[in-house]
């Protein structure tokens, strides 16, 4: 080894950084998904069942959204109309 | 009092049944009646790692089908008294560990062990699960490396939503990390994640650190817990994690390199 390695290897440049950053993010993103309440999907069905009653919409254009903040929950529902909008009934 | 300790990790191959073998020891050693379950159904290596392979007669899954009682399917440790192995079986399919037989053998070691150690398989299915179930405290073996602190991670959700202690509303599982293969030159280049980088994420109690060792092979080519050489660095690391969990307060070692030579010392000021 050089004295070059020494001076190298005393300031880390590894891919240890970059392994933590990937994780950082991945576990944030594992742990919002396990808070997420279990009765998500069927409540987005059950919705999107009433909508469609009065807007003729299909499953894609509705988006649901959940987040946790510190003291209160965001169940966040978006529904994108069609162009015009038709009765069905 | 009995407590259960289960010794877990979602990830495979990290070292579970090396740490199973070398606490339940330790923990013997010390003077605590000790039972080590192998729940690693159809795979089992508990035994080999004890070195009583060969005294193996009746397994867990026996025991939970009434076919053998538990005096039969026990084994005594050769080296330490207070040391039963109750060895998994070979064959049988997976879903033999009900949730009311594992239980129910539970149950009645604790009416006379003061630790019971079980020893998961890897994954986070049914095994695992039923490994975890009962745990009063886990033992999340972790290596430095990317996809196993990420199931350490998966397998703490588990143990906070799937346990036993989770469904009753009692007292959480107490979980302590055991990160194991740590290789401190690599962590210095940069190479490796260090301590400090995986408790940023886990944020877990810190059981002890074990470094990466030629001991732990030697140790297993022999049938010899590896916490019983006790010459080795891994097995210092473990005796000092077995006092940890018992509450002593024993200083991190094996955390960094040995600085080898004059240069090395220049440099790193
Ligand atoms: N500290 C260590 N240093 C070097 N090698 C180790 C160390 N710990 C474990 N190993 C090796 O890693 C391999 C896997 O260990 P072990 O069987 O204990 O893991 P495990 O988590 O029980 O695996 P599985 O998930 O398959 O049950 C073995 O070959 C073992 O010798
Ligand atoms: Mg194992």
């Amino acid at each position: 080894m050089g004295l070059l390695d020494y001076f190298r290897n005393s300031r880390p440049d590894g891919t240890a950084n970059v392994a933590k950053e990937r994780l950082q993010i991945l576990v944030a993103h594992d742990r919002a998904e396990r808070h997420r309440p279990s009765y998500l999907p069927k409540l987005q069905r059950e919705i999107l069942e009433v909508i469609r009653k009065y807007v003729d919409v299909d499953m894609s254009a509705v988006s649901v959204n959940y987040e946790q903040e510190e003291s209160h929950e965001v169940l966040e529902f978006n529904i994108i109309l069609p162009d015009t909008v038709r009765h069905v009934v | 009092m009995s407590r259960i300790i289960v010794i877990t990790s979602g990830k495979g191959g990290v070292g579970k049944t090396t740490t199973s073998a070398a606490l339940s020891m330790g923990l013997a050693q010390r003077g605590h009646r000790t039972v080590v379950i192998d729940f690693d159904v159809g795979l089992r290596n508990l035994d080999l790692i004890m070195g009583c392979e060969r005294r193996v007669v009746y397994d867990f899954v026996n025991v939970i089908n009434h076919e053998a009682n538990l005096n039969q399917a026990l084994i005594r440790d050769k080296r330490c008294d207070n040391l039963y192995v109750l060895p998994a079986s070979q064959t049988r399919d997976k879903e033999a560990l009900t949730k009311e037989g594992v239980g129910r053998v539970l149950d009645e070691l604790s009416q006379s062990y003061e630790f019971i150690v079980c020893d998961s398989p890897a994954g986070i299915e049914h095994g695992a699960t039923m490994a975890m179930y009962y745990a009063d405290d886990a033992v999340v073996v972790t290596n430095p490396e990317v996809s196993s602190v990420r199931d350490s991670d998966r397998m703490l959700g588990i143990l906070a939503s799937k346990s036993r202690r989770a469904e009753t509303n009692a007292e959480p599982i107490r979980e302590l990390l055991l990160l194991t293969r740590y290789d401190p030159p690599r962590v210095e280049t940069g190479e490796m994640l260090s301590v400090k980088d995986v408790q940023d994420i886990l944020s877990l109690d810190l059981l002890g650190i074990i470094p990466e060792s030629k001991a732990v092979l030697t140790a297993s080519n022999a049938g010899v817990p590896v916490i019983l050489d006790r010459e080795s660095d891994a097995g210092q690391a473990y005796s000092d994690a077995v006092s940890r969990y018992l509450g002593e307060e024993v200083p991190h070692r094996f955390m960094t390199a040995e600085k080898k030579g004059f240069f090395n010392r220049l440099f790193r000021g």
